[in-house]
């Protein structure tokens, strides 16, 4: 079976891809979306971060013989802990400044980061095994899924969805929402805001960790596996705008998918098909699609 | 007045350096200065950081370099040709960011500068792809003046970087500069005193990157090749971190800031190596190739505990003490 000429396979193929490396960017610019909305940071270490997620777990499981399932749960942990540090000792004083300084800073941290990742282990990529659970293919008839695709997207819409539902429908995402508001207010009723901005800014990162251990066995473990993934969801992100929580989550996933169909039908476009929505987008409805100004 | 004789001392070492140091080197630390003093124009004078400038930079380089090597064309007129490609790739990139403010603008020229160098990388014969456009001959200055000779090409791009100065300096304090540093402070304000904000914005934005593409172009003759590095992201960082170490928003800081960073990259591996020997530490020897994070660090530094820059931390300094106000 053919579509416009191209096998099926080959375009479900693409597509699965598409919403692997779509459920990253949701994965990421969800992030990046509930920090900016609690500090107004745009946290251009995002990439770093994912990278340092997939590095910890490749540690846990090559020194230390831990298995993937663990160190899934271990390592955003460990970098919503290094999240945790970032907040408390540096991001936490520019706060009263203009905005421009904390994308500044975390861009700092990205190259301090990236570089001392790569001063240890050069630019190579580190060998992950897919978890043996999850190795192999199914076969649909119409296409081979490969398992751990299936996982991936699985895992993230699943985390996701969860993201959106603490946010959007319990009170401690009220409280969230509230102080994205007006963080005075909510202070005045108690609510510990500095607290909250802190564990803000450690979940958005341990996030950021949870894609790179997902992507660890799919994509190459490298220092600068991050430096291009971020300025894609930089794009998704003035795409959607980061207004909306599932306004994220949409944009990531349809933009992934959009790529994945473009490397089938135009592959010479595929690495800048993001950026050429982007354009469209702002030429059209330069708010984004989901965006209020901010 | 002490203005005046710094800028005369400057002047003055930069006529003397080519008889002490090496002039290549020297030309290539002028075009930096020059791009940090363009890039400035934005940051310092108009309060949008553009994450994108390195766009401007190579993708003048490329086409100064194929109007000179493939095209035939004398270095007045390859260079010119670097300046309006700066611009006009200034114009397309400032159109599109301008209709989002603050940190949308930052990404958006990130993103746009991207596409850029996708664009290099895959664009064959021009570009040279990952191996580069190499061999660009230096040509002669108005079909005279030998450029291939060192002394020579240093004074003629110390003219070039003298007159593009001059115009920054210029602009700044014109009526159009005035308008800018409103928009700068108070954007509503602007719009209501009724000025075209968006127009003032997308002129600055041209400008600032035709510099970029004249310092782009001059550093690619100096050169005579032009690689990816010039359009990588890593570009636009760095001259973000000399402006910043420098003083943003001062007319001498970025310049100071870039001749520093500069020598720093340079000198690194030297320090690594000396901190190896000292310490006995293997690490240090990777210092550097790994140049982004030292360059990282300094970005924190400054972020943290420095965000005036050098000559902006001199002229609070100055302020306090001296008790006369200096801009």
């Amino acid at each position: 079976m053919e579509i416009f000429g191209y096998p099926l396979p080959m375009i479900m193929s693409q597509l699965t891809l598409g919403l692997v490396n779509g459920s990253f960017y949701a994965m990421l610019s969800l992030g990046l979306a509930v920090i900016f909305g609690l500090l107004n940071v745009i946290n251009f270490a995002h990439g770093a971060l994912y990278m340092m997620g997939a590095f910890v777990a490749w540690m846990g499981m090559a020194y230390f013989g831990l298995n993937y399932w663990f160190m899934l749960v271990l390592s955003p942990l460990i970098v919503g802990v290094f999240g945790v540090i970032i907040e408390k000792t540096m991001l936490r004083h520019l706060y009263k400044l203009d905005h421009l300084y904390g994308l500044l800073l975390t861009f700092g941290i990205t190259l301090l980061v990236e570089g001392i990742f790569r001063s240890f282990y050069g630019v190579s990529g580190q060998p992950f095994q897919v978890p043996e659970a999850l190795a192999g293919a199914t076969d649909l008839g119409f296409m081979v899924l490969p398992n751990y695709r299936a996982w991936v997207v699985v895992a993230s819409v699943g985390v996701c969805l969860s993201t959106w539902y603490v946010i959007e429908k319990t009170k401690l995402g009220a409280y969230l929402r509230a102080g994205t508001e007006n963080p005075k207010l909510v202070e005045a009723f108690g609510v510990n805001v500095p607290l909250m901005v802190t564990l803000t800014y450690g979940f958005g990162v341990a996030l950021a960790g949870f894609a790179g251990v997902l992507a660890a066995p799919i994509i190459q473990v490298q220092p600068l596996m991050g430096q291009n993934l971020i300025i894609v969801v930089f794009a998704v992100v003035v795409i959607g705008g980061m207004g909306s929580i599932m306004g994220s989550i949409l944009t990531g996933l349809g933009l992934g998918v959009i790529e994945g169909l473009t490397k089938v039908f135009y592959p010479e476009f595929s690495s800048t098909v993001v950026f050429l929505v982007m354009v469209i987008v702002l030429l059209i409805r330069p708010a984004g699609l989901f965006g209020k100004e901010k | 007045m002490y203005k005046k004789y710094g800028y005369l001392i400057a002047f003055a070492i930069a006529v003397a350096a080519p008889f002490v140091g090496y002039p290549v080197f020297l030309a290539k630390l002028l075009c930096f200065a020059l791009f940090a003093c363009a890039f400035n124009l934005l940051i310092g004078f108009t309060g949008l950081l553009s994450f994108g400038h390195a766009a401007f930079y190579g993708g003048a380089g490329y086409v100064a370099g194929n109007a000179m090597k493939m095209w035939g064309w004398p270095v007045e007129l390859g260079i010119l040709a670097g300046v309006a490609a700066g611009g006009l790739i200034g114009l397309v990139m400032g159109a599109l960011a301008i209709r989002r403010q603050g940190i949308y603008f930052s990404m958006i020229t990130l993103a746009l500068a991207q596409m850029v160098y996708f664009g290099a990388l895959r664009a064959g014969e021009f570009t040279g792809g990952e191996d580069g456009l190499q061999g660009v001959p230096r040509g002669k200055l108005l079909g005279v003046i030998d450029l291939a000779n060192d002394t020579n090409l240093y004074f003629f791009v110390l003219g070039i970087c003298v007159l593009a100065f001059a115009l920054i300096v210029r602009t700044v304090h014109s009526p159009f500069g005035q308008v800018l540093k409103a928009v700068k402070e108070n954007e509503p304000r602007a719009i209501s005193l009724g000025y075209d904000v968006d127009k003032y914005k997308l002129l600055a934005f041209v400008l600032s990157a035709a510099l970029s593409g004249l310092a782009g172009a001059t550093n690619m003759l100096v050169q005579g090749f032009e690689t990816l590095t010039d359009v990588h992201w890593t570009m636009s960082g760095l001259v973000i971190l000399m402006t910043l170490v420098g003083g943003m928003g001062t007319l001498a800081g970025p310049m100071l800031g870039a001749i520093i960073i500069i020598a720093l990259e340079n000198k690194l591996g030297d320090w690594g190596i000396f901190l190896t020997n000292a310490t006995g530490i293997e690490w240090f020897n990777t210092i550097g190739e790994a140049v982004n994070m030292v360059v990282g660090l300094i970005f924190i530094i400054c972020v943290l505990l420095f965000r005036r820059g050098i000559i902006g931390e001199f002229i609070a300094w100055f302020g306090r003490n001296g008790g006369k106000k200096t801009a």
